[in-house]
């Protein structure tokens, strides 16, 4: 019996959709309440998240005449299945990952490219301009910030000897000197992690001046709001996943002290995203992508070739 | 990807104002723009031919909401003009000191929605949030924020005090010290440079070819400024600069504006600190003419034209507005095309639209071939019609 229970524990309540629903409101309440107050406004109370995701769940569903139906509606889903099923392999409360095996790095960057795609068949499926253009962007933005992103992670996995996210936690827990070796990864991750989350400045696919509500436009209600918590979820597990990997996860700590680490490491990672958004402007899609090959690339793949030199040295 | 055509407007986010823009894309670039007006006719020239000339200045001042001293200064000089007024140095003063307020607030306006445009919020709040000591400065010299009242046949309604010179030289003291700041964010954030940079290009021989006026020319480094080529209020009195800039883009002409609030509150320090003494106003009579005048007059978004047509009676016969808006029309399809969509939004901000201003309509009949010109009643009554056919009902 607790054979079955505790898998579905663990993926419906805690670290799974539950636990990340609760934290991503208060994520998205604080990135708003602090995006605000850099703005100089007054921002909104704390409950507004929840109300905004009440009102958009009790909203109509409005599918396009042309859209594949099925696929419309089920894309919601597999992108917040999919990013939950991602949590799994990231420590949250040690340094233990509750599954964890050799190669679950790969599993979890592979996980997190799922939602970016259902991005991209939403708007195709629902045909209208806007959408179309939308997708495009989103199609297009993936090949700029992914390839940084996969080659940033690869610089602590070769210095730590493991491709496992839990044992780079461990490693880093270790040898804490070896975080700061790993800076310039650190910076391209997270500056590709906000493109991969369409934050400004990179949110050009859904960018409501240029495309209107981007790969979104079609979207009402219920999936929506799905599509909209999906997002935000998926900065949570980013922001432990950059932890895990580059910050050295809970460290030595366990349990409810180790939680409180996790959250308050995750906490600053997302106090990083949202001084990025405030401090620039949106780029066009042409501009993501040769910033990202340009400086990110190159970032990246000299962090690997430094953690190359120190490890056979 | 094949060519796909979608329309921007006339309901659209980035537009404050509904007007139509139908671009023909090829992926993300833009290879034909069409622009389409007439989606916000009011019908404020003919409503002018019914009201007396008093009346009319509280009509047109509602023409813009942001460059409402524009209009109704370019109306008021030339129905003075016919009327032969000579208006108190101290009135001129206080107009001007107006119109300079009402530049400096207009272009904050715009550099926040420019901001907007490119996704650069920060900036959007901060600015809008400066605007406010503008708005403050008008309230306190006109009691308005928005549809000031000052101007009046003859001179200005109400005089200006010591104290409120004094806490207006204390506000523009602190709007400089901002505005510089600004000038820094414009000139050197990396996200705003490549937005801006070799967006919407237009070449000084075509702005000059498709009649560019105001900031826009002026980017384009056509040193076009009514202020400086046919001086009116006390502008002949003045030290300022016309400013240009020669880099023919998005960028040019947000560098113009920023300086132009310089240069502005140059101008209000200027004439605060030695303000003509003297009457406010004088009296004119309630019937003017005959006799016709055309007004040239630098609104913040480039020159503004009114031609007022008087037949002696209280009524004037002819009122007609150029807005500067529609002057800057004529170059936005050459700025869109060749470009992204992604620049559309700001290409077409840049130019500082104002729709509203802009729009006129004459009912022209495709089959019979004939153009009709309605008068106010009719124009009302045709309106009504229009509505209750569609199931409107008026109680």
């Amino acid at each position: 019996m607790m054979d079955v229970l505790i898998p579905v524990i663990y993926i419906a309540i805690f670290p799974g959709f539950v636990f990340l629903g609760i934290y991503s409101t208060i994520i998205q309440w604080v990135d708003r309440k602090l995006t605000a107050i850099m703005h100089n406004r007054v921002g909104p109370p704390i409950y507004q998240p929840i109300a905004d995701f009440i009102k958009l769940i009790s909203k109509e569903v409005i599918i396009p005449d042309n859209a594949d139906v099925l696929m419309f509606k089920s894309l919601p889903y597999v992108a917040i299945a999919s990013i939950i099923a991602s949590i799994l392999m990231i420590p949250v409360y040690s340094n233990n990952a509750i599954i964890k095996f050799q190669g679950d790095i790969i599993v979890v960057l592979y996980l997190l490219t799922i939602p970016t795609v259902t991005f991209f068949l939403a708007g195709w499926s629902s045909t209208s301009p806007y959408s179309t253009i939308g997708s495009m962007r989103v199609m297009t933005q993936l090949f700029g910030y992914e390839i940084p992103l996969f080659l940033s992670v690869a610089g602590p996995c070769i210095i730590a000897g493991s491709w496992s996210v839990s044992d780079i936690a461990k490693f880093f827990t270790e040898h804490p000197s070896y975080i700061f070796l790993n800076i310039p990864a650190l910076i391209s991750a997270l500056l590709a992690s906000q493109g991969k989350l369409e934050r400004v400045p990179f949110d050009a696919p859904h960018a409501k001046n240029e495309v209107v509500g981007g790969q979104f436009t079609e979207y009402s209600g219920r999936l929506l709001a799905l599509f909209l918590l999906s997002i935000d979820i998926e900065m949570i597990v980013l922001a432990a996943f950059i932890n895990a990997v580059f910050l050295g996860g809970v460290f030595k700590f366990s349990g409810f002290l180790g939680f409180i680490i996790f959250i308050i490491k995750t906490f600053f990672v997302c106090l990083v995203f949202v001084l990025f958004k405030v401090a620039m402007a949106r780029v066009r899609v042409d501009q993501v992508v040769k910033f990202s090959w340009k400086y990110l690339v190159s970032l990246s793949i000299f962090q690997i070739f430094l953690n190359l030199y120190i490890k056979l040295n | 990807m094949s060519k796909m055509q979608i329309p921007l407007g006339p309901q659209h986010p980035a537009l404050k104002e509904p007007e139509n823009f139908m671009l023909v894309l090829d992926g993300e670039m833009i290879i034909d723009a069409t622009v389409n007006l007439g989606y916000n006719h009011r019908g404020v020239e003919k409503a002018a031919e019914n009201r007396n000339y008093i009346q009319d200045i509280y009509l047109i001042e509602r023409i813009c909401g942001i460059c409402s001293h524009s209009h109704i200064s370019c109306y008021i000089n030339a129905v003075e003009e016919i009327a032969k007024v000579e208006v108190p140095q101290r009135a001129k003063a206080i107009r001007t000191i107006v119109a300079e307020l009402e530049r400096i607030h207009s272009h904050l306006l715009w550099l926040g929605v420019a901001a907007f445009e490119l996704g650069y919020d920060t900036l959007f709040m901060y600015t809008w949030r400066d605007r406010e000591q503008v708005l403050d400065c008008l309230e306190l010299l006109t009691g308005n924020r928005v549809h000031y009242g000052i101007n009046t046949i003859g001179g200005v309604r109400r005089d200006i005090t010591k104290e409120q010179a004094d806490e207006i030289l204390k506000k523009i003291k602190y709007l400089h010290e901002r505005t510089s700041y600004y000038v820094g964010v414009v000139t050197e954030e990396p996200t705003f440079l490549a937005r801006t940079q070799n967006v919407g290009k237009l070449p000084k021989d075509v702005a000059l070819e498709l009649n560019a006026v105001g900031p826009t020319a002026r980017a384009s480094g056509i040193e076009i400024d009514v202020r400086k080529d046919e001086p009116y209020f006390i502008y002949d009195q003045l030290d300022f600069k016309v400013i240009t800039y020669h880099s023919e883009d998005v960028f040019g002409r947000a560098v113009v504006r920023v300086l132009e609030v310089i240069e502005s509150i140059k101008i209000i320090e200027q004439i605060l600190k030695n303000l003509p003494e003297g009457p406010v106003s004088v009296k004119v009579g309630w019937k003017i003419g005959p006799g016709e005048a055309v007004f040239r007059y630098e609104a913040p978004r480039g020159e503004d034209i009114h031609y007022v047509k008087a037949n002696g009676t209280e009524y004037p016969e002819r009122v007609k507005v150029r807005a500067p808006t529609l002057a800057n029309f004529q170059s936005l399809p050459y700025c869109l095309k060749n470009g992204y969509l992604a620049d559309a939004v700001i290409t077409i901000a840049a130019i500082d639209p104002c729709m509203s201003c802009t729009d006129r309509a004459v009912v022209y009949d495709i089959k019979k071939g004939k153009k009709e010109i309605f008068d106010w009643e009719e124009l009302r009554k045709y309106s009504i019609e229009f509505y209750r056919k569609k199931g409107v009902k008026f109680s």
